[in-house]
């Protein structure tokens, strides 16, 4: 009697008044990092720095927390940076020009809160200089000077060094010496802090280059942001699982950030919780493994 | 997936019912039949929907035992004031078009509200018969005519309303919003109904799990819906996607029913430990996102020894959800006793018959974790209950000394909800009460003109069956409204509109 079994099909299909969201261009940044142009009027026309959206591929697929690198209220469009972590990510970056992403809800959290004036040190490590890139350049245009300090691997997992140079001053490191300085972004970092005249930092990396970040700007008193990516799944405050806590209290990063003080940051807890679903992800990933290499096997018969 | 028991369809029956009507002597001789359920063993591990739904011959049976009184009580113990003596007439003449058409008119999720509403405090708590033994069985009948309709719309007559040419906009997709949407669309107004999520439903889908309401059952009343023109866009976030004022230069009216989203925590050390849940959270990644099936994309965590906080209809969700998973042990923590359980009664009589513990009179101090913050248990104190508080019920109390562990791997907080402010946040002017809920008249109307709200974000967690009671009150208010008539004339603030009557 049932029209549609829904319930067979976890996540759901359902007539909408919102068409897809197609890629319209594409562009491999890093070994693990893509960035997306996608079509979502909506978001682009309201879109702040600092904003995230959730996306989700298609039937089935995971609803994913993806900050907003740019958008385009002309053509409708926003810039996603995604880096290939999990299964659902690895999906979101083979996407390719014409294919469409079914879902993007947003624009979701608060703007930066941007300083008006003076010396901004941003500091990127990973896909977070793609969160980054956002907030320099809000900062430049506000006039503010901006040093950017970003990090990778090696030189292939620099990226966005030429955007960000288009905004300020810009600092590359690698931990392997092959492109920049040797090191972390944090030694960087104190060298720039040691010069004096910083008025503010914004961090956003892996939790452990934030924390370390943290912990260097907290003993010359300046002003410190991170962008927390905790696991979340609405996005809007409903589900409670991005809980982290500041200042000894309990926040949302989705609502109530996901940009917070870094000194007041419980980085531990945070880190911690970001470790829930390890054992999921491994087997996703696994399962992902799996199937391409049926797929490449199907692949071999069908053409002997 | 389980198929309802033999709908019969309509113009075949006269073989089943009886040839001359029944005495009402005769009638209050039927007992009230049982609703055929899963067994408890075997339904405590699969997540097919517990009620089996009655049987042809079943509804015929109960539909008899009704004896059409004159001034019906239970349509007034109805918050949609469905008009039951009818629909239960039509019934048991055996012309299910006409019973189906009856239902549909005056209730837009009939399926849903046959299997979710606390009937033994509404239509059923006032039902005639209660008064000496079981009252009809008007949930069961609700729930059989109307899976009937699902199954037939092609036989049900369809109405083409005048198109007024009016814009409404509905911001939430749940009960309120979907009930509002049917009825303003029925009234030929060009309805946008706003959800959040991909997909609509609200707390149907995202909350109340799979085995209590099928998500087939919901998209089909939405598909119902959409048919009938209302036009659904989701992932539409109303407070940063659009503001309220924006949408309100767009339509001409617009009903707020966002629901009262954001969970409430219990407030103790340890809860942000990994393997605590809020329901909403636990819930929504086992419904919404289909995380019941392995297959899903979305992970949840499988509690072997699972404690769910609290004791209303959302906790026995959560707990009996945690059995499904695999949960060995799977207990309720209430701080009062069983008597005090807000959860409807069948809910806890299910939770019982899947192995559910209970332990009442204990409330929660601490959630205790391994080196690897890891959930390894709940530390609680015995509690005794004084005198009444401001709610009526009896104040626990803690009894000194009567700390204890219990060892759990999961720990699903289920203690309420309270209002979303991204919505207010958005509208300066939308008037709000000192816990964020949206003040609006006996209409729905906030302090924004033509701008109405109704559900949980304004009456704070309720159920499904109130929402939907706002829902159809606002939507005639609103085409009152609309119509330039106000106050409106001819609705009955409760929901539902008044019978006019001559004379």
């Amino acid at each position: 009697m049932r029209a549609t079994p829904w319930a067979t099909i976890p996540g759901f299909s359902i007539t909408s008044e919102v068409p897809l969201h197609p890629v319209v261009e594409r562009e491999q940044l890093s070994p693990n990092v893509v960035r997306l142009v996608v079509e979502a009027p909506r978001i682009a026309k309201v879109r702040r720095p600092g904003q995230f959206v959730i996306v989700r591929k298609g039937p089935g697929g995971e609803r994913i927390p993806l900050t907003i690198a740019d958008n385009d209220p002309e053509a409708g469009t926003i810039t996603l940076m995604i880096q290939a972590i999990g299964a659902s990510t690895t999906e979101l970056t083979a996407l390719q020009v014409g294919d469409a992403i079914q879902d993007v809800a947003g624009p979701l959290g608060r703007e930066t809160d941007l300083i008006a004036s003076g010396h901004a040190v941003c500091v990127g490590g990973g896909v977070g200089t793609a969160v980054l890139l956002p907030i320099v350049r809000a900062l430049a245009d506000k006039g503010v000077h901006v040093t950017s300090v970003i990090g990778g691997r090696s030189k292939d997992w620099v990226i966005l060094e030429k955007e960000l140079r288009a905004c300020g001053d810009v600092v590359v490191c690698t931990d392997d010496g092959s492109y920049g300085r040797h090191g972390f972004v944090t030694q960087a970092l104190k060298d720039l802090l040691e010069a004096g005249g910083v008025d503010a930092v914004y961090a956003i990396g892996p939790v452990p280059m934030m924390k370390a970040v943290s912990e260097m700007t907290l003993p010359y008193d300046v002003d410190t942001t991170v962008s927390l990516n905790a696991i979340m799944v609405d996005g809007t405050g409903m589900c409670g699982g991005c809980r982290v806590t500041v200042a000894g209290e309990t926040k949302y990063a989705c609502v109530d950030g996901p940009e917070f003080d870094a000194h007041s940051v419980n980085f531990q807890e945070l880190a911690d919780r970001l470790t829930t679903y390890r054992s999921f992800e491994q087997q996703a990933l696994a399962r992902q493994a799996d199937q391409e290499a049926k797929g490449a096997c199907a692949t071999t018969e069908v053409q002997a | 997936m389980t198929e309802p028991a033999s709908p019969v369809p309509a113009g075949e029956d006269g073989t089943e019912a009886p040839k001359a009507p029944l005495s009402n002597k005769e009638r209050m001789q039927i007992d009230r039949v049982a609703m055929p359920e899963q067994a408890g063993d075997l339904r405590a591990h699969n997540f097919e929907e517990v009620n089996l739904g009655l049987s042809y011959q079943l509804a015929m049976l109960e539909a008899e035992r009704c004896i059409q009184c004159p001034k019906p009580f239970c349509v007034d113990g109805c918050p949609v004031r469905v008009d039951i003596p009818r629909f239960i007439k039509s019934l048991r003449e055996g012309d299910m078009a006409a019973a189906a058409e009856s239902l549909l008119n005056d209730n837009a999720l009939p399926c849903v509200t046959g299997r979710v509403c606390p009937q033994e405090t509404q239509c059923e708590g006032v039902c005639i018969r209660a008064k000496k033994g079981n009252p009809v069985a008007i949930g069961y009948l609700e729930r059989f005519v109307a899976d009937w309709a699902q199954a037939n719309l092609d036989q049900l007559p369809r109405h083409e309303p005048v198109l007024t040419g009016k814009r409404v906009g509905i911001v939430g997709s749940g009960p309120a919003g979907l009930t509002a949407a049917g009825e303003l669309a029925h009234k030929g107004h060009d309805v946008t109904v706003f959800e959040a999520f991909h997909a609509p439903g609200g707390v149907l889908i995202y909350g109340i799990p799979e085995f209590r309401l099928p998500k087939d059952i919901v998209q089909a009343e939405v598909d119902r819906l959409v048919a009938d023109g209302v036009k659904i866009e989701v992932d539409a976030i109303v407070g940063r996607t659009y503001t309220v004022p924006e949408l309100r230069e767009d339509f001409d009216a617009l009903f707020l029913a966002v629901g009262a989203g954001l969970p409430v925590f219990m407030n103790v050390p340890g809860e942000n430990y990994k393997g605590v849940y809020s329901a909403n959270e636990y819930l929504t990644r086992v419904n919404l996102m289909g995380a019941w099936n392995p297959e899903s994309e979305t992970p949840v965590l499988h509690g072997q020894r699972v404690v769910v906080v609290g004791g209303g209809n959302v906790a026995m969700d959560a707990v009996r959800t945690a059995r499904r998973l695999g949960a060995a042990e799977a207990t309720i923590v209430y701080r009062r006793s069983f008597d005090e359980l807000p959860a409807r009664k069948e809910e806890v009589h299910h939770a019982k018959d899947e192995g559910v513990r209970f332990e009442l009179l204990t409330a929660p101090e601490e959630v205790i974790g391994d080196e690897n913050r890891w959930v390894t248990g709940l530390r609680c104190s015995k509690m005794e209950l004084g005198e009444p508080d401001k709610s009526g019920r009896r104040r626990p109390i803690k009894i000194p000394g009567s700390e204890h562990v219990i060892d759990c791997d999961l720990v699903v907080v289920a203690i309420g909800t309270r209002a979303n402010p991204l919505l207010t946040g958005s509208a300066p002017e939308l008037q709000v009460n000192e816990y964020g809920y949206m003040i609006a008249d006996e209409w729905g109307m906030t302090s924004m003109p033509g701008v109405f709200a109704g559900g949980d974000i304004v009456r704070g967690a309720a159920t499904v069956i109130l929402a939907m009671g706002d829902g159809k009150r606002s939507a005639q208010a609103i085409d009152s409204y609309l119509k330039g008539v106000w106050p409106p004339e001819g609705v009955d603030p409760r929901g539902g509109e008044k019978a006019v009557t001559a004379g």
